[in-house]
């Protein structure tokens, strides 16, 4: 049984969803769909726990082994993105019910849980397999899921920005593809590891580099580098709450570990890192992303664009740590990735809860929301101070490890804009803590605390953001055990 | 005493913050004197060293460390809060009060920080807790002063927390200890804390915000943002010879600004840089002897400090008005707040027999056995100003002078008792100096009241004191003061520096307001309205499909050229 566990973790959201269409009441489909989530968080603790006690794990399903079959691949670095993606979506999930009921048409709610599954199973599949190829399906998979759970939003703007997204996800998924098309041209395998052995003595090198700047390109549209991140404020304002929550916690992060897996384990790191141009167009295209879309995020009213925009410019700091292509600074990026899920998992889900009082949110719903829901402001509050880098919060411990990066490769001129970064989320942030606790209610509102459904998942993430901030070994060790593997395989 | 008490003192200020928002307004006496009394408690019985040690990431954290110098700092910093709080509690705003709970508590953590990130927390913490004191007062005028107030400290903390970032890379240890001035990460720190202290070239912002704080929030300001930045200098920096100039230029920038404003409360806060400028001056000079006088100066000068604004604060409660020229003749009805201001004014002139006389005098003696000469020369110069400008100006101008035929009512109980409390402190350490010395970190061998000291400060106030009568005609008039025609050379430098800084002042002060104008133009420039700002704005699919093929071409064309 537990050598299936890698294949487990993918063909049990899938098989789910399809079973979703038996169960009838929204309860039961709710209970069934937290449950698969949580069966996956066990299995990839399971799976973290295996690979740093006995090393990697290779699953060559049906049987067939590597070249000829497809395999799965279990190493430090994904079983971490693992258990991240399928923790947050359980905790994403409990606090779905309600905030479902009200936000999705009783019609529709079937949907909902059988679009989250798939989403799910597409997320996990591209992070468990070992064969580029299955990335590409799995990506497709978890984008058209993706599709279907934006445009459920209640606004009809969701519709839009679903199809805006439907566009700009095809053209990103049809460049990743034809980067992998023209691997495979050149040296006829799709697994990675083959890929990874073939490629340096390919003699196309024009074809080679431009299946890689295909393939990029086409990464960074998915984990919304700045300038591609269009298409992301939208898909996050106007989609479910809970779907913002879900989506921002993990769906950028996974395709921030397909970069780093193909940067790392297929294409090689002296091939992508170490010549120009990538290193310097990521570090500008980082920086200039951190301080335009955050300045953007300061005049939002509608507070889900404003942490979207925010998202935006936490994903400039990831991509600033990858560009270095240093150790550490790849740890850096890894650490955020995993940080930056529990803050905006944090907010996006009190803010679900603020949407399931108010109805909406904007700047105007937050006058006195201190003194109405002090619980929902409070998590919003400790998770805007953990996304301004406060110490003793998550956000701290990237941001630190960032600058320690930075200053390790003598990158002296960077580390001012970095702290400089986190002055502007001081800014936004402080228009929503100025809104909610200085300023009267308009109306005679009577708003009352959020529902502990979606309360309790709030706090845990909140909690998260406090332990994991104190308490860091576990993210640091975990990361640092994944750098070396990453490292260690291209010397 | 506890054996092992590790419960930080800070924290016990930062929970009677958060519970001064949950009781009723009849109660919150309660918390404000009951959290700074617990809070010294704890810091006398706390023994010395590192009390507690957390792990955190792969560094120690030392949030409870006990040292001499930090004790007297975090004394005077909780008996501030007590008096301060109890100055404050029934006008001040319940933002203000909460504000500066947290501001008080983060100065306290400060000297009990034992490591960088420690430090560097609560550094940030005091930052946010004292702009937001100065914002309580409620006007649009405090809201901007605020605001410009946030963007220097904002700026002091990111020069700060660079330093500390590269320091800790250099050496591998957060430990807060003697820095060496060497190096970049070295110098960003220096900057980090010289900007709290209020040094060239930013000491501007003391007089643009302070002022503009409510009566009592000033008298908050002026206790602990300078002051934790002393005690660091004097931790790290100690006998640096670049801060004795600082220093001195501090001095006596205070001074000259000082006896050119209008305003009494801004008087008193040039007057902050310039008492902030002896001690910055002492530490630079470094030996025990002077930094035991910057310690007993600082401690002194937060005292007779906040009685001169808690009186000022009083008239300006009770009158409406700040500005000298429309003051004068509130002895008549205000004759307590009148005898407090005045002590204070004689403990800030170093008048024998107050506190300013008995903690000065070990700065500027600690230059002359340094040999360093000039340095005392112009320090004891500058106590001359000193005693013009704080000293007789500001008691005359409010309380005496014409009549402005204004008759207030005697200032309300609470503050009064807080003013007397003061009073009594500044005559009590003045009379009875060596029991006040044994509290100072390093052993004191010296004894103020010498036939010699007395004399020549009684020489230098009483000619000073003439000095200003003799003017008072030519005072009045212009508002402003020029020197008589014996010191001609000296009108030249007056008049030369008076240029100099006040050029200097316009441009810093155009620079901020110039900064946030730019920002917000800038920043409306690209949002202007949402959701139509250029970056902003929805987005048509084609145009996010131009980036792609931009970025795509971007990196074929780089690699294939």
């Amino acid at each position: 049984m537990s050598a299936h566990l890698p294949i487990l973790q993918v063909i049990l959201p899938l098989l789910a969803a399809p079973t979703c269409l038996l169960l009838g009441r929204t309860q039961l489909l709710w209970m069934f769909t937290c449950g698969v989530s949580a069966l996956c968080a066990v299995i990839s603790f399971q799976l973290l726990h295996t690979v740093h006690t006995s090393g990697d794990i290779i699953y060559s399903l049906g049987g067939w082994s590597a070249p000829v079959g497809i395999e799965y691949r279990i190493d430090s670095l994904n079983a971490f993105v693992l258990l991240l993606v399928t923790s947050l979506s359980t905790v994403v999930l409990c606090a779905a019910k309600q905030s479902i009921a009200k936000e999705v048409p009783e019609s529709r709610q079937l949907y909902f849980y059988v679009a989250f599954l798939l989403c799910l199973a597409g997320l996990l599949g591209i992070l468990c397999t070992g064969d580029a190829f299955n990335v590409f399906v799995f990506l497709e998979i978890s984008s058209l899921s993706t599709y279907t759970l934006i445009a459920l939003g209640r606004d009809r703007r969701a519709l839009w920005a679903s199809y805006q997204y439907l566009i700009m996800g095809t053209i990103g998924a049809t460049f990743i593809l034809i980067g992998i098309g023209l691997l495979y041209m050149i040296t006829g395998t799709l697994n990675m590891r083959d890929l990874a052995q073939r490629l340096p003595d390919v003699e196309q090198a024009h074809t080679l580099y431009t299946g890689f700047a295909f393939f990029i390109v086409g990464v960074c549209l998915k984990l919304a580098l700045f300038p591609l991140h269009l298409w992301l404020p939208n898909a996050y304002a106007y989609a479910p709450s809970i779907v913002t929550a879900f989506l921002a916690a993990t769906a950028t992060k996974v395709a921030v570990y397909v970069l780093i897996r193909f940067i790392f384990n297929v294409f090689g790191f002296d091939f992508s890192l170490s010549q120009f141009p990538l290193p310097q167009i990521w570090l500008a295209l980082g920086i200039i992303g951190v301080f335009a879309a955050s300045i953007v995020a300061m005049s939002q009213h509608n507070i889900k664009r404003l942490f979207a925009f925010s998202s935006v410019a936490q994903i400039g700091y990831i991509i600033m740590g990858l560009s270095l292509g240093t150790a550490a600074g790849v740890q850096a990026a890894l650490l955020h990735v995993f940080n930056h899920a529990l803050m905006k998992g944090a907010i996006f889900l009190a803010i679900a809860g603020l949407c399931y009082r108010l109805g909406a949110a904007t700047m105007n719903e937050f006058k006195g929301l201190g003194k109405q829901m002090p619980w929902t402001m409070a998590a919003i509050v400790a998770g805007g101070l953990s996304l301004i880098g406060v110490p003793l919060t998550v956000g701290f411990i990237s941001k630190w490890y960032l600058v320690l990066a930075f200053i390790e490769k003598g990158w002296w001129m960077i580390v001012p804009f970095i702290v400089i970064g986190s002055l502007l989320a001081v800014v936004y942030v402080w228009r929503l803590v100025e809104c909610a606790y200085f300023q009267e209610a308009d109306s005679k509102r009577e708003a009352g605390e959020a529902p502990l459904s979606i309360l309790l998942p709030t706090w845990i993430l909140v909690f998260a953001n406090i332990y994991f901030g104190v308490q860091p070994q576990f993210t640091v060790h975990a990361t640092s055990i994944a750098t070396l593997g990453l490292f260690g395989a291209t010397p | 005493m506890i054996a092992n008490t590790v419960l930080p003192p800070s924290l016990i200020i930062f929970i009677a913050a958060g519970l001064l928002f949950f009781i009723p307004q009849r109660w919150r006496l309660v918390p404000i004197v009951l959290a700074p009394v617990i809070s010294l408690a704890l810091i006398w019985m706390t023994p010395l060293g590192d009390n507690l040690k957390l792990a955190y990431l792969n560094y120690e954290l030392l949030p409870l460390s006990v040292s001499a110098t930090s004790r007297v700092f975090a004394t005077i910093f909780s008996l501030m809060l007590l008096f301060g709080g109890i100055y404050a509690y029934r006008q001040a705003s319940l933002l203000e009060l909460m504000a500066a709970f947290v501001y008080a508590g983060s100065a306290v953590g400060v000297t009990c920080s034992g490591d960088l990130f420690s430090l560097f927390v609560y550094w940030e913490l005091m930052a946010i807790g004292s702009t937001l004191v100065i914002w309580a007062a409620g006007t649009e005028k405090a809201y901007q002063a605020s605001m410009r107030y946030l963007c220097i400290h904002l700026m002091g903390g990111v020069i700060l927390m660079i330093g500390i970032v590269a320091h800790v890379f250099q050496t591998g240890s957060t430990q807060f200890g003697a820095i060496a001035l060497d190096g970049f990460a070295s110098y960003a720190i220096l900057a980090g804390f010289l900007i709290n202290a209020g040094a060239p070239p930013f000491s501007s912002w003391i007089a643009d915000a302070y002022p503009e704080a409510s009566p009592s929030g000033s008298v908050f300001l002026s206790a602990f943002t300078t002051k934790t930045a002393v005690y660091t200098l004097m931790i790290a920096f100690a006998g640096n010879d670049l801060l004795i100039y600082v220093g001195l230029f501090m001095v006596f920038y205070g001074i000259i600004y000082a006896l050119l404003e209008n305003d009494m409360r801004r008087i008193l806060a040039y007057s902050i840089v310039n008492q902030v400028g002896f001690m910055v001056t002492a530490i630079g000079i470094g030996s025990t002897l002077a930094l035991n006088g910057a310690t007993a100066h600082a401690f002194a000068h937060i005292i007779y400090k906040a009685l001169l604004l808690m009186s000022a604060g009083a008239v300006l409660m009770q009158t409406g008005e700040r500005r000298c020229s429309h003051l004068g003749g509130l002895f008549q009805t205000m004759p307590q707040t009148a005898i407090n201001g005045i002590i204070g004014a004689l403990a800030i002139s170093s008048f024998p027999f107050t506190s300013g006389f008995v903690t000065k005098s070990l700065e500027t003696s600690a230059a002359a056995y340094e040999g360093l000469t000039w340095v005392w020369f112009l320090l004891l110069a500058a106590s001359a100003g000193v005693f013009l400008h704080a000293g007789i100006k500001f008691p005359w101008f409010v309380f005496f002078q014409k009549d402005s035929g204004k008759r207030p009512d005697e200032a309300s109980g609470n503050m009064r008792f807080a003013m007397w409390v003061f009073s009594f402190l500044c005559l009590a350490i003045g009379l009875f100096p060596s029991a006040f010395y044994t509290i100072l970190p390093y052993p004191v061998k010296y004894e103020p009241y010498t036939a010699d000291h007395l004399i020549t400060q009684f020489q230098l106030l009483f000619f000073a004191g003439f000095a200003f009568f003799a003017l008072l005609p030519l005072m009045k008039r212009t508002l402003t003061i020029s020197l008589d025609f014996d010191w001609v050379y000296r009108v030249f430098a007056f008049k030369l520096s008076k240029a100099f800084f006040h050029l200097y002042w316009s441009v810093d002060t155009a620079m901020r307001q110039a900064f946030l104008k730019r920002f917000y133009l800038a920043k409306d420039y690209l949002v202007a309205h949402e959701p139509s700002g250029i970056i902003s704005r929805s987005r048509p699919s084609s145009t996010m499909v131009i980036w792609v093929t931009v970025l795509l071409s971007v990196y074929l064309i780089f690699h294939f050229l």
